[in-house]
């Protein structure tokens, strides 16, 4: 269970992680200045487990997987999202980065509510108001690669068994 | 029932006759790219691959262009595990600083990508080469790794929205880029999330190659998997001169299928500019006018090459630059920059008081040379215009096409061109 960090439509990968800080790509260092364009204060106080709200195309932009990997160093359980870029999209799905796509949980989640996720079932619950949602399930190669862990681990087993 | 022309690139390179959208398929690339910026992390993942070469040193493309030449240590180390991993895996097509360029400008003048490849970069405008007939996208570090390894990649087979210009004229200066943001104005910046943008028509075969490849590099700011422009003998001249491996050329079959059709009359779309922080906040020019800015930036991947830098010298001819205006010009490869030089241009460019740069990536991205303070203003011929894209979080960018921005870099103010030519 965690708490909701809300944030609007078109969030950007630029805001998610500003280019001026891509000369280093530790974890940690792109987790500190996570999301500071748009909230200066998410990084020092989002906890581990907490959730990120996003409307519609979270993670527009560039195709720097910079910009999930600081999302999920931050700490952050899972993106719930309206709808997603692209390349964002495969890259959080490649780095094992749980992330669900449901409108309706995400006009139904306001800032701070405290949220659970089940990422088996992609159902996601609003503690706070008592209510809960069904996320869109992802196609089954994406499952397969969840599954996996993400990309690396699973091109690692297909290799093996090949 | 026919295919269009990204569907039967993908099928060819997946090894079956048919595809259809919404398939996912497993298929063979011709290049995989990767930057100073993605390819340390990329790297960072091939080595978990335990893999000990890459799948075909011919076929890989590292390009250190967005902090470079160095802007500080972090980026010079982020450099050398680049340099270093080209030399240990011998790539083929990996340049440095003095004979590196802008990607998306490089790798299409030097013939490493063609009509008909299947091609993954990790850097979004990878959709560049769509000009040229390939399909092209954007991936990020870890499906670079992964492409570098095995040369293969999956895709989930894009519907194609086709965008139809009719007619051969255009209103004065009007060129690619107005095309691409009245487009992406209209649909917005997720107008094409996940789907193939076909660009068709007689005022696309009426477009130079600069033009086109200024087209299809935005076709991601309105969420496309891919910009693509079917080959016509304008795209094969540019080829012939470059390519030193075979090519295919796919054409879309007359009765291939397209999730929407769009038209449009070339002659009423108007100079464009797109105001912060989305490009899709598109204004004609004349809407504009007047609006007072600090800095103008020429060049990037997006309007870098000859023909953008030809009309920046054609404006900025025997005038001066205004005294409250840094403006900043970044031809996109060497080649283009020597090219500039023989012809005088960057003489003039020089002389009129703009700072001309050796290529990079650097301002677009707010990375150095040409960083805004806070409440400053840019008009750009850059791609995005997000929340401290090119510095503070409180600085703006508006995007246009480069005789725009020249004019306006003269005037201190965005003015349509002809104000400046026309009655100078």
């Amino acid at each position: 269970m965690g708490k909701a960090w809300k944030f609007g439509h078109d969030i950007d990968t630029d805001v998610i992680i500003p280019a001026r800080y891509l000369n280093r790509f530790e974890p940690e260092h792109l987790a500190a200045h996570c999301m500071e364009d748009a909230d200066a204060s998410f990084a020092a106080n989002v906890q581990p487990g907490d959730m990120m709200i996003g409307g519609k195309n979270f993670g527009c932009g560039s195709s720097r997987e910079h910009a999930p990997l600081a999302i999920k160093a931050a700490g952050v359980k899972a993106i719930i999202a309206e709808s997603y870029a692209r390349i964002f999209y495969r890259n959080a799905l490649n780095i094992g980065m749980p992330i669900l796509e449901c409108p309706e949980a995400v006009r139904g989640i306001e800032a701070g509510d405290e949220v659970e996720v089940d990422l088996q079932s992609s159902t996601i619950q609003n503690i706070s108001k008592g209510t809960s949602f069904q996320a869109t399930p992802f196609p089954p190669f994406m499952q397969e690669l969840i599954k996996a862990g993400g990309l690396v681990p699973y091109v690692k087993e297909k290799r093996k068994n090949a | 029932m026919g295919m269009t022309i990204s569907e039967k690139i993908l099928a060819a390179h997946a090894g079956v006759d048919k595809v259809v959208p919404g398939e996912i398929i497993n298929a063979k690339l011709d290049v995989v790219l990767s930057n100073d910026v993605t390819a340390p992390v990329a790297i960072k993942e091939f080595e978990k691959l335990g893999i000990e070469k890459v799948f075909d040193k011919e076929k890989i493309a590292l390009v250190p262009d967005h902090f470079t030449p160095n802007k500080d240590i972090a980026s010079a180390e982020q450099c050398k595990i680049v340099r270093d991993f080209a030399r240990k895996h011998e790539v083929k097509h990996y340049w440095d600083t003095g004979r590196v360029g802008i990607e998306h400008c490089l790798l299409p003048e030097q013939g490493v990508v063609l009509p008909g490849d299947l091609i993954i970069g990790a850097d979004s405008h990878t959709c560049t080469y769509g000009a040229l007939g390939a399909f092209a996208t954007g991936v990020g570090s870890t499906d670079c790794a992964a492409g570098m390894a095995t040369g293969e990649a999956w895709f989930r087979v894009p519907e194609t929205l086709k965008f139809v210009f009719h007619g051969t004229k255009f209103q004065p200066y009007v060129g690619g880029k107005d095309l691409i943001l009245y487009i992406i104005g209209k649909i917005g910046v997720d107008g094409a999330r996940y789907k193939a943008m076909e660009f068709t028509g007689n005022g696309i075969k009426a477009l130079s190659m600069d033009n086109r490849l200024t087209m299809c590099n935005m076709a991601i700011e309105a969420g496309g998997k891919a910009g693509i422009i079917e080959p016509d003998e304008i795209t094969l001249a540019y080829v012939k001169a470059r390519a030193k491996r075979d090519y295919k050329v796919y054409h879309s079959d007359p009765d291939a299928v397209y999730e929407k059709v769009y038209e449009f009359d070339t002659e009423d779309i108007p100079l464009q500019i797109a105001f912060p922080h989305l490009p899709e906040n598109t204004k004609s020019v004349e809407e504009a006018k007047g609006l007072k800015i600090d800095q103008v930036v020429i060049g990037s991947c997006t309007n870098g090459r000859l023909e953008d830098l030809e009309i920046t010298a054609k404006i900025l001819k025997g005038k001066k630059i205004h005294p409250n205006i840094r403006c900043l010009i970044f031809p996109g490869t060497q080649d283009i920059l020597l090219e500039a030089m023989s012809r005088g241009w960057i003489q003039t460019m020089i002389e009129a008081g703009a700072a001309v740069s050796t290529p990079t990536c650097g301002p677009c991205l707010g990375g150095h040379m040409g960083i805004l303070a806070k409440g400053e203003r840019a008009l750009s011929t850059t791609n995005r215009n997000f929340v401290g894209r090119m510095g503070h979080p409180e600085s703006e960018v508006y995007l246009c096409n480069p005789a725009v921005a020249a004019a306006s870099a003269i005037c201190g103010q965005i003015v349509h061109p002809r104000e400046v030519v026309d009655n100078g």
